[in-house]
């Protein structure tokens, strides 16, 4: 192995089964967990992820992570859960208390990258903001404009997005071709764009609580 | 069959039109469901019966295959988008005609919040189904709310949200109107994605409507005690 060019993250690679604290997210962030875990060699994380594409499809999300959880309990010193409330409308909430289990603070993704209280201080300002983060503008063809069914029928564009005034990109990564993808995203729903960089946001130190 | 292979409407008897209809519904054939509108008010059909036997009944298939997991969103939105251009043609003729009326119904999504499908979807259901629905669209506050209902003297207050943050502000607007002592004297109709009927109970509504569907079957419910109730008294 030569050292030239060494990113921190080549020294430490995250190895799926071995850490006694199973975190269990949504597909969405697993990028970013894996890239946390990586940098700060943390050695006490699992780390199971659930589909992101459930993102349109929330009623998916309780029934899978009760299953999880019933899976793993026992065989972990802890679960630590990275969902928003994700539309699940509480019922992630009750699960968890039901579970004695803990998850990140925030309604969504969004709120914990942007970091809730900053979150909620746009709140007034963002009513008519749809949100993109590295992985929704990584994936916006496949998830957002294929998911909702933009490729096969564009007719219902306004329908989707008629009430929206700008795409706003929460970036966790300096990265052009990704801040490009979201430009692209807002150019063609036909909306405003502006960027945001949050970086891992309460990511980390939510993650550090559990780091031991 | 037409010479280029197409269905001609016009030579299906009524019974298999108004089936046409709801496959054309069913696939969002939107100039198909005109046309066959057009041509049944032409054969002299009343345009209520137009509405109720052929455009409702084939939303409310729709509807079902969507709780059922058969339809997804866009395909439902498509048969929206239908039904809505039928409803256009009859819209006027209804007024004219004098169709029968269920009730009247002011309906919003909260404040905060900006999505309107489904509360679209539900309001035009509810005007299929002959209730008079005056729309507040998107983001209000508890004084747009009261102003309607000042204003319009409804049956029933809809409220809508599709996110977790922003319905609890149900709740504002229907412990506003406690305090101005006029919450009984409405029907509050709540849904929205996020919500369940344990969340209705909890901000006072008096049901948690899970589609449109279901919101137009309460509703019709709910009215029918509230003729029974004035009869008695």
């Amino acid at each position: 192995m030569t050292l030239v060019n060494l990113t921190p993250s080549d020294e430490f690679e995250f190895k799926p089964g071995q850490g006694d604290v199973l975190l269990l997210a949504c597909g969405a962030l697993a990028r970013e967990i894996v890239d946390l875990i990586e940098r700060n060699r943390w050695t006490a994380f699992d780390l199971q992820c659930l589909p992101a594409k459930w993102h349109n499809t929330p009623d998916k999300i309780v029934p899978a992570i009760r299953e999880k959880i019933r899976e793993a309990k026992g065989r972990y010193k802890s679960i630590f859960v990275l969902y928003g409330d994700c539309g699940t409308g509480g019922e992630l909430d009750r699960l968890l208390a039901e579970e004695g289990i803990e998850r990140i603070d925030g309604p969504h993704c969004y709120a914990f990258f942007s970091g809730n209280a900053e979150f909620e201080r746009h709140a007034d300002d963002d009513v008519t903001s749809f949100f993109l983060t590295d992985y929704l503008a990584k994936h916006f063809d496949k998830l957002i404009w294929a998911g909702l069914g933009l490729d096969r029928h564009p007719e219902l564009l306004p329908l989707y997005f008629g009430n929206y005034t700008k795409i706003v990109f929460l970036a966790q990564t300096r990265d052009e071709d990704l801040a490009k993808k979201a430009m692209a995203a807002a150019a063609r729903l036909g909306l405003a764009y502006e960027y945001r960089f949050t970086g891992y946001g309460e990511v980390l130190a939510r993650l550090q609580n559990h780091a031991g | 069959m037409s010479d280029d292979g197409e269905l001609d409407l016009n030579s299906l008897n009524d019974e298999e039109l108004v089936q046409q209809v709801h496959d054309d519904l069913y696939d969002g054939l939107k100039e198909e469901v005109e046309a066959a509108v057009h041509i049944l008010l032409g054969r002299g059909w009343a345009p209520y019966k137009v509405l109720t036997e052929a455009l409702v009944e084939g939303m409310r298939i729709v509807g079902v295959d969507f709780r059922d997991g058969i339809l997804f969103v866009p395909e439902v939105l498509l048969a929206a988008n239908s039904m809505k251009a039928g409803m256009f043609i009859l819209r006027p003729l209804l007024i004219a005609t004098g169709a029968p009326r269920q009730g009247k119904m002011v309906i919003g999504t909260v404040k905060g919040d900006i999505h309107d499908i489904g509360k679209n979807l539900v309001g035009m259901m509810m005007e299929g189904a002959g209730f008079e629905v005056i729309d507040l669209g998107i983001n209000n506050p508890v004084e747009k709310y009261l102003g309607a209902i000042e204003e319009h003297k409804p049956d029933i207050l809809g409220m809508s949200a599709l996110l977790t943050t922003t319905m609890p502000y149900m709740k504002v607007v229907i412990d506003t109107m406690k305090e101005k002592g006029m919450r009984d004297d409405y029907i509050v109709l709540v849904g929205g994605a996020p919500l369940n009927e344990e969340f209705a109970k909890a901000v006072g509504a008096d049901a948690y409507c899970r589609d449109a569907a279901v919101a137009v079957e309460t509703a019709k419910s709910f009215m029918a005690r509230k003729h029974n109730q004035m009869a008695s008294n």
